[in-house]
């Protein structure tokens, strides 16, 4: 949703206000209510703010080469500078188009820049057969260090068994 | 719709709810910020023509959100069968809710796809198993944002990997009263997790409730941030009975004398604002756990704290109503609750 105020920048504030028992609706940006005086300080505080501090925290102004290398989003038409304005992507495409700079934010976030988690079937195929390879070779480094040769072998026979059958897959 | 406030789960004496919420987007579609309504509608389309197949086992009723009051909006958050976000942005926004409220499909809220699952007591676990069948069921259909590298796609960057928040809604009066919350709240945030107010993110704890929620979503399989919401939660669970103990066994008369007193007040009172009545069933809540209070069953407890908020009373009364009035409704809702 757009705010009705300046219709470019996405709707985050909503108020109600009731008069002489007339309801009205409205959604702004958070621009376009600081402008209203429609928020004190303490509200106008978001998640938002706070993960465009944290895009932000290399240097307080903005650098050069950054304007330089700003990219679009073709899909949704987001750019990585507005991006870094509001703290929210415009669709899934934007995560490839801004790339490997989103890497530092995401650590800051989670700790973490890379997904272990569930696989969608549609997706998943390849990824699924690399994490299993994963695994077992880990599995099988710790047989061969608790000298379980018998139990290595198997391990390693369905490495072998896993990347035959899961490149016909691909 | 009785789903979680039937009180019937495991642990349900200090574990009112378990809640997973799976965040999902569809590829190639910009996130609902950035649609026009024609666009929006295509996504509710897409998504109610996703899930077709599992209404052979799971029926859903469609609550469209532009066709919904306020109020009736409103009390749906208040049952927690929808997001506030979802309320609020009421032009395209729509739900599928279950029969007895245990699953909820919301679409276009601030990402394409809500999962939720909602259990009673301490049932993350199987929570998560229902919300992912559904998603399996979805993802045959749509093509969701997906990267190799971030996993599941979302509109915000605290959402991006598994998509998925976990969380229990536990009630804490014993750790509260002795002054122990603020030190569990310390210890837990240094594992991604967090405690929050009844409804979620900004808001306050009100008659001891909070909400404990992974933090984390990208880094960790979802079994993992499963794993140790419910070693934590146990963990607090125990703290609680600990407190609850020492408490007793240390002040029981007075413990029993402010029971008793909110008991009296809550059977008795004319005017009761929702922050009194908060306050008074944590004590009743507190009375009913511990065997002080005989004959009042959990349901009850939750039914009185979800059916005498705000919206809902206004939804019961069938209009709109002053604060004032709403006070005077709801003490004579809750008298005739506890009489029969």
């Amino acid at each position: 949703m757009l705010c009705d105020e300046c219709a470019k920048r996405p709707a985050t504030v909503h108020i109600t206000k009731v008069e002489n028992g007339k309801k009205t609706d409205m959604h702004l940006c958070e621009q376009c209510a600081m402008q209203k005086n429609l928020l004190s300080i303490s509200t106008s505080f978001s998640v938002n703010d706070l993960l465009a501090g944290l895009l932000n925290a290399g240097g307080a102004t903005v650098k050069k080469s950054d304007m330089v290398n700003d990219v679009k989003c073709g899909v949704c038409g987001l750019t990585y500078s507005k991006f870094k304005e509001t703290g929210r992507f415009g669709c899934g495409s934007c995560y490839s188009v801004f790339g490997e700079r989103l890497n530092p934010l995401f650590k800051k976030v989670h700790g973490n820049t890379s997904h272990t988690g569930k696989i969608p079937n549609r997706a998943g195929g390849r990824i699924k057969v690399l994490r299993e390879i994963e695994k077992l070779k880990q599995q099988l480094e710790d047989a061969v260090r608790n000298e379980e040769y018998e139990k290595a072998a198997a391990i390693r026979d369905r490495i072998k068994e896993i990347n035959r059958t899961g490149k016909e897959e691909m | 719709m009785k789903g979680w406030m039937q009180g019937n789960g495991p642990h349900n004496e200090i574990i009112l709810s378990s809640r997973i919420r799976l965040a999902r987007n569809i590829a190639n579609i910009p996130f609902p910020t950035g649609l026009d309504t024609e666009k929006a509608m295509k996504v509710i389309e897409m998504v109610r023509e996703g899930f077709l197949p599992v209404e052979k086992q799971i029926k859903f009723k469609d609550y469209m959100m532009q066709e919904l009051l306020p109020v009736e909006r409103q009390v749906l958050v208040e049952r927690h069968l929808i997001s506030p976000g979802l309320a609020r942005n009421s032009a395209v926004g729509a739900a599928y809710i279950n029969g007895d409220g245990t699953v909820s499909i919301m679409v276009n809220e601030e990402d394409h796809i809500r999962i939720q699952v909602i259990l009673p007591g301490l049932q993350i676990k199987r929570s998560w198993e229902m919300a992912s069948k559904i998603d399996d069921v979805l993802e045959k259909k749509l093509e969701y944002a997906y990267s190799e590298n971030w996993g599941y796609l979302t509109s915000c960057p605290t959402n991006v990997g598994t998509g998925m928040r976990a969380s229990v809604m536990v009630h804490l009066p014993a750790l509260n009263i002795t002054g122990n919350i603020s030190k569990i709240f310390q210890a837990v945030a240094h594992i991604g997790i967090t405690i929050r107010g009844l409804y979620g993110e900004g808001t306050e704890s009100i008659g001891n409730i909070f909400q404990i929620s992974n933090q984390i979503t990208l880094g960790r399989a979802e079994e993992e941030i499963i794993d140790s919401l419910t070693a934590v939660t146990r963990q607090i669970i125990d703290k609680e009975k600990e407190a609850r103990k020492v408490l007793l066994g240390s002040s029981r008369m007075q413990i029993e004398d402010r029971i008793w007193r909110s008991w009296g007040i809550m059977k008795n009172a004319r005017v009761m604002s929702s922050q009194e009545c908060m306050k008074l069933l944590s004590d009743i809540r507190l009375g009913v756990d511990s065997g002080i209070i005989e004959n009042i069953p959990v349901q009850l407890l939750n039914e009185i704290m979800i059916d005498t908020q705000t919206a809902s009373i206004q939804k019961l009364s069938g209009r709109e109503l002053s604060s004032g009035e709403r006070d005077i409704i709801r003490a004579e809702m809750i008298r005739s609750k506890l009489e029969n």
